[in-house]
């Protein structure tokens, strides 16, 4: 058992805020990583960072930002391929951790952020939140060799820049607060906007 | 099955396809070993079909050339992964589609019944090889769709359920 996983056993009914476990991330990213957002953190990543090589997929097909973003790891496989999922979506795809696996790619982050609800629907509860779902057991026996679990934003603060530093794929599971107002999701771009710079980022030049 | 492991792997390589993103179905299984296999395509699998559109998608984004390999079942189930990569990213996807029972004379199979609606409905450039003959249409069609920079599929005739 890792220590970002001992860190957070005593703490089970703790939340952090989501915007702040994401500044986070937008802080200790690195600047030639490719960041997949969707969802809840496509609403908020945009209002904390700007990156050309920042894709947040809205519209998306749920479940799908992590099929992308290995897709993009396994196409760059120079690059750190940063995924910032949420729970909602992941339990529509849930093999999709597998299909990581078995790609080999280790050069993969996924961040899940698990708020227990359908957020940008309303706040309607997954299957998932009556009872929860170890999302750090599924990830730790399908295979990823590093997995986190993070419920205290001190936590998470301390610990991310070493976590995801770590052998990939990586898996951090962030326990966060569901976000009640201003819930709606829209494109922070137009999708061809959003192709068309990320392509230039990537000097794509098809 | 119209193509051998050894004939698909070699036409993919020859299009430039970098990886096949594929769940089989007991035709298409046969070419398992060849497309793991070739030296230049990577062999990914999938754990349900709905993967296999934003994976195919993000490869593409990364400058790869994937290409998706499902039975037409699998089509369906994937619907909406499939709408949102080929419309609203708007990315020219190719897949070779295994049509299941095509070949099955009297079939009542509604995977049959409703594999070129379907595909009619969404609008995806396709053709069918459903004879020895019709085999070069493959990589044509594949070509053609690439050249366009639009989406595309080929229906490959299958016998069995």
């Amino acid at each position: 058992m890792s220590r970002h996983e001992r860190a957070s056993d005593g703490a089970r009914r703790e939340r952090m805020p989501l915007v702040p476990a994401l500044k986070v991330l937008t802080e200790i990213r690195r600047h030639d990583q490719v960041v997949v957002t969707s969802m809840g953190s496509a609403r908020e990543w945009p209002k904390l960072s700007e990156h050309a090589l920042d894709f947040h997929y809205v519209p998306s097909t749920m479940g799908g930002a992590v099929p992308l973003g290995l897709g993009l790891a396994l196409a760059q496989r120079h690059r750190e391929v940063l995924v910032v999922s949420s729970d909602g979506a992941l339990l529509m795809n849930l093999g999709c951790l597998v299909t990581v696996i078995d790609s080999g790619a280790a050069n993969l982050s996924i961040v899940l952020l698990d708020n227990g609800v359908y957020e940008v629907t309303g706040g309607q509860k997954t299957a998932a939140a009556r009872e929860g779902v170890d999302f750090a057991g599924v990830a730790r026996a399908v295979g990823y060799p590093n997995v986190g679990c993070f419920r205290r934003l001190d936590e998470w603060q301390r610990e991310a820049g070493e976590f995801l530093g770590s052998s990939g794929p990586r898996f951090a599971w962030l326990v966060v607060e569901p976000v009640r107002e201003g819930f709606a999701l829209a494109p922070p771009q137009p999708m061809h906007e959003q192709l068309r710079r990320l392509g230039e980022a990537l000097g794509d030049r098809r | 099955m119209l193509f051998s492991g050894h004939e698909i792997a070699a036409t993919l390589t020859e299009l430039g396809v970098t990886h096949a993103i594929w769940l089989p179905d007991s035709e298409l299984g046969g070419w398992e070993a060849d497309l793991e296999s070739a030296e230049a395509l990577t062999l990914l699998r999938v754990c349900r079909e709905g993967e296999a559109w934003p994976l195919a998608a993000g490869l593409y984004l990364g400058g790869a050339s994937p290409l998706v390999i499902m039975q037409v079942t699998g089509l369906f189930e994937s619907g909406d992964a499939l709408r949102n990569v080929l419309f609203d990213l708007g990315l020219p996807i190719f897949a070779i589609l295994g049509a299941r029972s095509w070949l099955a004379s009297g079939s009542r199979d509604s995977a049959k019944r409703f594999a070129t609606p379907i595909l009619d409905a969404w609008g995806i450039d396709r053709v069918i090889v459903e004879a020895p003959g019709d085999k070069p249409e493959l990589a044509a069609h594949y070509r053609r769709c690439q050249k366009a920079g639009r989406a595309g599929a080929v229906l490959l005739a299958e016998g069995s359920m």
